[in-house]
């Protein structure tokens, strides 16, 4: 491949605080960045190794829909579910995947607002894999509620019985939260999208590429005129996205914390959820973000400065969970409750004390090795923590669920849950659903925020000869100090 | 579509720029000329060419409040209504409209609608969806998408003479200046 030479050796991450770092490597401009994002999906042979992958993928998403098929068929029995565990991985695989999308919010959202510049290299990105999350995610609730045929119960929506649904209930709360998370999400992302759409409508060769492009570009002409409200839709969806991230894994949180199960009803959950879906969010990024940027030799625009930012979010998020491990424990003892004491005990101690080990083992230690800036500069040891937390994270939903549910206040009714093999291949399959959409994305759109990148470029400032806005948080730097004291 | 367009009528005279200095430096100049029906075009948006160009500010804030208020009633209204007028819950003694219980709904319609007004009001103030422009049949202009930065100046202006402003667009040291024509469908 022509990427050769793009090396790994290019080191963004030294700290020099007397030196703006570079986001962009390689001595790109303008047209070289236009020309590396588009020519992946434009002119670039599709290489024989995604018609593999995706044959893949989609082999796997079809085991999704024979799996929903035969869950359909035969009810909701072919799960692993018993009384009183009615919920298990269903419920953990929608908070799973709920949570993955939250990285890409944080970092179109959040970080824009905070004007942390690196965000650009891997927004695009990251808000895709926020919505392919969040429709992983909308299975699941779908299809456990039992009597598929009635799932449009859920919605407000006049029914036959003249009935409307409990607006009490955290359950109804979870669809406004979901949906209205995953219509923002969307319309964030579009908008981001419609300049480098452009781009692809006006260096795209073939008539079908122009019609497409050209018709999803909606007519922009990047008009100066335009781009001033763009930029402040761009700046409102921003703020309307932060508060709304925060509240869908509160509102997720609330369908536990407003039971009244021991192990579940805390009022930690919001804050404890938002971090962890945080944390997982960003391992997910980091788990596809590295073999990509190889694969497509972008590391000159994802570079390994993005990375260890990134890792940074980890070590904090990741941080927080453990502390939020912690505080449960200690309010279970300090708050005097015995179902709450011997719920916890239990977590640690009890029959699913492997799965409560295995999560703190991924989330709470991983993410610590992070101080360690050898560690989190290294692409090979950072792609298996990336690994561990997504495991820490699955099993710390489960070990929620589950174990608060498998010992409920009545001892008789004690149960342990096993998964049967169709547990297990639908939640494979979802992986298989994720990765095909994320493997169409790669191919079919701009995988880089073509238009965001030259923002944040040394040559993109217009007035060069008085100040230089690049780099990241050493950016900003008046010229008067930076020259020492001509100007 | 097949039929490759005609030319009509001059639409604007086009210049353009390799770098962002120059080209801010030149939409300087067409402000202080006082031209109205002018743009520039650029791949990203150029920070300080507001001013440059003296544009003010946009509304769209006031609409994307006004369809935040309108999510927020809308949520309040449909909850009291349907649990509380058409099919009251008694729930454990609990009032009919329980605020805290009605908020989170509230907030995410707010956000919804907000978000919907955002979306659909700068595509509306843009203009947009318009597939069919002048300025998109241009083969020269394609590069605005990329790494070019075009001043253009429209010949609907009151200050517009093909001659002048060909020389003044010519002074402003960019590219040579081209003539972009209306689009007649054959």
């Amino acid at each position: 491949m022509s990427t050769s030479q793009v090396h790994d050796a290019w080191d963004n991450t030294k700290d020099d605080p007397t030196k703006p770092v570079e986001l962009i490597l390689g001595g790109n401009d303008f047209t070289t960045i236009t020309e590396k994002v588009s020519d992946i999906v434009l002119e670039r042979k599709t290489p024989r190794a995604w018609y593999i992958a995706i044959t893949a993928t989609a082999g796997v998403t079809g085991i999704l829909f024979l799996m929903i098929a035969y869950l359909f068929i035969k009810g909701v029995g072919v799960w692993g579910l018993n009384n009183p565990v009615g919920w298990a991985w269903d419920i953990t695989n929608f908070v799973f995947w709920v949570g993955i999308g939250h990285a890409g919010t944080l970092i179109s959202a959040i970080l824009f607002l905070m004007r942390q510049k690196w965000r650009t290299s891997i927004n695009r990105f990251a808000e895709a894999m926020t919505i392919f999350a969040v429709v992983c995610a909308g299975i699941f609730p779908g299809i456990h509620v039992g009597r598929v045929w009635v799932v449009y119960w859920l919605f407000p929506l006049p029914n036959n019985q003249a009935m409307w649904p409990n607006f009490r209930s955290p359950l109804l709360w979870d669809v406004f939260a979901v949906g209205t998370y995953m219509t923002v999400s969307l319309l964030f992302w579009y908008t981001g999208m419609v300049p480098d759409l452009a781009t692809l409508r006006d260096r795209a060769k073939g008539r079908v590429k122009q019609a497409v492009y050209g018709a999803l570009a909606l007519g922009w002409r990047n008009s100066h005129r335009h781009w001033h409200r763009y930029e402040k839709a761009y700046l409102l969806l921003a703020g309307l996205a932060t508060p709304l991230v925060l509240s869908v894994h509160s509102v997720v949180s609330f369908d536990f914390a407003t039971s009244q199960i021991p192990g579940w009803h805390t009022a930690i959950f919001p804050p404890y959820f938002v971090a962890g879906a945080v944390f997982s969010g960003f391992a997910m990024v980091g788990t596809i973000l590295i073999p990509a940027r190889k694969w497509f030799g972008l590391q000159d625009i994802i570079t390994k400065h993005h990375l260890e930012n990134m890792n940074k979010i980890i070590l904090a998020t990741g941080s927080i969970v453990g502390f939020a491990y912690a505080t449960e424990f200690f309010i279970a003892w300090y708050g005097g409750n015995p179902n709450e004491s011997f719920a916890f005990i239990n977590r640690a101690f009890g029959p699913y004390a492997w799965a409560y080990w295995t999560m703190v083992t991924c989330n709470v230690i991983t993410p610590q090795l992070f101080w360690n800036k050898k560690i989190r500069t290294n692409l090979t040891v950072m792609w298996i923590m990336y690994i561990f937390v997504n495991i820490g994270m699955w099993f710390e939903r489960f070990v929620i669920i589950v174990t608060s549910l498998s010992r409920d206040f009545l001892p008789s009714s004690w149960a342990y849950f096993r998964p049967t093999p169709v547990d297990i291949l639908t939640f494979v399959g979802s992986f298989g659903l994720f990765f095909t959409l994320v493997l169409l994305f790669v191919r079919f759109l701009p995988m880089i925020a073509m238009a965001e990148v030259k923002t944040v470029m040394p040559i993109a400032d217009a007035h060069s000869g008085e100040r230089r806005s690049v780099g990241d948080y050493h950016g900003d730097i008046p010229a008067h100090i930076r020259d020492g004291g001509s100007h | 579509m097949s039929a490759t367009p005609r030319h009509g009528a001059l639409h604007a005279l086009m210049t353009d720029f390799e770098s962002p200095s120059q080209f801010m430096h030149a939409c300087e100049k067409v402000r202080d000329a006082g031209f109205r029906h002018w743009d520039a075009h650029s791949p990203f948006p150029v920070h300080g060419l507001d001013d440059a160009m003296g544009i003010r500010g946009t509304r769209l804030p006031w609409i994307v409040l006004v369809g935040g208020i309108t999510g927020f009633s809308a949520a309040l209204l449909m909850q009291w209504w349907m649990n509380a007028v058409d099919y009251p819950y008694v729930i454990s003694g609990k009032p009919l409209l329980g605020l805290p219980a009605n908020f989170p709904v509230m907030f995410e319609l707010t956000v919804l609608f907000s978000a919907f007004a955002c979306f659909f009001g700068m595509w509306g103030l843009n203009g947009m969806p318009r597939l069919h422009h002048p300025l998109l049949a241009n083969d020269r202009f394609r590069r605005a998408s990329q790494d070019r930065f075009y001043v253009v100046i429209e010949a609907r202006d009151p200050k517009f003479d093909s001659e002048k402003t060909r020389a003044f667009l010519a002074s402003l040291g960019g590219a040579a200046v081209e003539e972009v024509r209306e689009i007649v469908e054959g």
